[in-house]
């Protein structure tokens, strides 16, 4: 074989391991996720954005991890078609988002009690409400500054932007009541939490995430659906408006 | 430094003069240059006293190594000038066969500096309490005061919170400090490793779960700094950042006490668990019983509260 060759050979060669180096790394860091847009969806200056995080998902490979999902702007969130199993989604800048978590996981206390507090919302606050089960409410809509994640196991997850300093515990349904089981949920007990803040006046990629280290199986549960983008973290991009 | 022809009969340049003469005017000018020119601007600046002092080391160290890269190239370069092989000299050099001065000379030299550094190094080390590195959790070297603003570092993927126990113990996600006061940081984790390095303060320090990293730094400049994770703790390691502020001593007591009132008032203060110098994640104390590593449900263990062997101390100004 010719020198030629040989160093074409060799060129080509790295060359695929590079491509398929970076391949694998993007393929592992967003996958096929979809992003659910709501840009589109703003009027007046805001934005309803909902979301659910619930004990199991429905994916092939990895149905036991806890997830959240994101709904399709203005959709049905008792229709199982609604829901996307991703964690990525687009927002306008400078608008208010108000934002819809349904909970349907049970309570874990957070590693650290202090994310029981509410921050970053328009005035620090959350409106929370428990249901038995979709249009059953136990009780009537809470509207505080902190959810205690240790003394009244109320807490099943949280919801944060940290560059955004945006820190909300979201609420778990009643403990004694037996957890959706078939995701994406739309039957079963659940915590509907409200809360508004307001996007930056600036394009940009936040990563949001649980602070409840919520990966069963994994050291210390960090790992499996804490690490991994379309499960409990992912990004919310602010995009023109 | 000299190198015989095969002649012999040719007077020998004074090549080792003629090197000094080209290189002492260009240390000369690299070290002014460095020191009143590049010092200033030299990382990480002069926001604390550890920053101000790794400062002043990185410019001593560029006085000392300059003049000895300098040597080198001006060596390298008069060599390759006057010693290149000339159009049919086929001859070998004479070999050297040792020479004293010139080995008495490098070996006294790199004593001198290497010695010199290892003492300059140990002083910069000692004096400013550790320059700002993490000591373990007994340090050796501490500033010279009994008045501390203790500060605790808690790294848990993916941000760092800071409780201050002299005021109430309260929480916060943001890093306030006040100038001219001399602080210690109690770095700890709930989690994996992570490390707190608030560049602009020339501090850094790994955070370790059930450990207590101790650094001191004196901030003295107001503004605001960045402090990131410098230990590579998972997927969203390089967006680990927040942002610290330097304030008045009056601003930062303003500000630490309405931090304090507000979070007895929302009764998070309660909701914490009593300061420690590090936290065990398996217990829930208002609980009142270990929780360890839960399993069958979709949280894994994991919580914090002192240890037992953390029990506090009156007499130890860092204990809670």
């Amino acid at each position: 074989m010719s020198v030629p060759v040989r160093v074409v050979t060799l060129l080509v060669a790295f060359l695929l391991v590079v491509v398929g180096a970076v391949y694998i790394v993007a393929h592992y860091v967003v996958g096929d996720l979809p992003t659910v847009d709501y840009s589109g969806a703003a009027h007046n200056g805001a934005v309803n954005v909902v979301l659910q995080e619930d004990p199991q998902n429905d994916s092939s490979s990895k149905p036991d991890w806890v997830s959240y999902y994101v709904m399709k702007p203005g959709a049905d969130p008792t229709s199982q078609s609604s829901w996307v199993h991703t964690t990525l989604f687009s927002v306008p800048a400078n608008t208010t988002v108000h934002m819809t978590i349904r909970g349907y996981d049970g309570c874990t206390p957070p590693r650290n009690s202090f994310w029981s507090e509410v921050q970053g919302t328009v005035g620090n606050v959350i409106a929370f409400q428990q249901f038995k089960d979709t249009n059953k409410p136990m009780g009537p809509v809470h509207i505080t500054n902190t959810l205690n994640g240790w003394t009244h196991c109320a807490v099943g997850h949280t919801f944060a932007i940290p560059g955004l300093h945006v820190f909300v515990p979201v609420g778990s349904p009643d403990a004694s009541a037996s957890l959706c089981g078939d995701s994406p949920c739309v039957a079963g007990p659940f915590t509907l939490e409200k809360f508004t803040f307001r996007t930056p006046d600036h394009t940009g990629v936040f990563r949001w995430q649980c602070f409840v280290p919520c990966g069963g199986g994994f050291l210390d549960g960090n790992g499996g659906p804490m690490q991994t983008i379309g499960y409990m973290t992912g990004n919310m991009n602010v995009v023109g408006s | 430094m000299s190198h015989s022809t095969t002649t012999g009969s040719a007077p020998e340049a004074r090549h080792g003069l003629r090197i000094f003469l080209i290189w002492l005017p260009l240390a000369i000018i690299a070290d002014v240059l460095i020191w009143f020119v590049w010092y200033p601007h030299l990382p990480p600046g002069r926001m604390s006293d550890q920053a101000q002092g790794q400062q002043f080391d990185i410019a001593v160290m560029a006085v000392l190594a300059a003049p000895v890269l300098l040597f080198v190239w001006v060596y390298a370069t008069y060599a390759l000038v006057t010693w290149r092989r000339k159009a049919g000299d086929d001859e070998d050099a004479t070999p050297i066969r040792g020479n004293t001065r010139v080995q008495a000379t490098w070996i006294t030299a790199t004593a001198v500096i290497v010695l010199g550094l290892f003492v300059f190094g140990t002083v910069q080390l000692i004096v400013p309490a550790g320059a700002g590195a993490g000591e373990g959790p007994s340090p050796i070297w501490k500033p010279d005061t009994n008045r501390i603003l203790q500060v605790q570092v808690i790294g848990q993927q993916w941000a760092f919170t800071y409780r201050y126990p002299q005021f109430g113990g309260m929480e916060s996600t943001m890093l306030e400090l006040p100038v001219g006061e001399q602080i210690q940081f109690n770095v700890t984790s709930l989690d994996v490793i992570h490390s707190f390095w608030p560049y602009l303060l020339g501090v850094k320090a790994d955070a370790n779960p059930g450990v207590n990293n101790v650094a001191f730094a004196k901030a003295q400049q107001l503004g605001r700094f960045v402090v990131r994770c410098n230990e590579l703790c998972g997927i969203w390691h390089g967006a680990m950042f927040n942002y610290g502020r330097v304030v008045t001593p009056t601003t930062f007591v303003a500000w630490a006490r309405s931090v304090e009132a507000r979070e007895a008032r929302l009764h998070i203060l309660t909701a914490l668990p009593p300061y420690a110098l590090t936290y065990d994640p398996t217990v829930i104390p208002q609980l009142g019983q270990d929780i360890v590593k839960v399993a069958g449900i979709t949280g894994a263990g994991g919580y914090y509260y002192p240890s037992e062997s953390q029990s506090g101390d009156p007499g130890d100004p860092e204990s809670p």
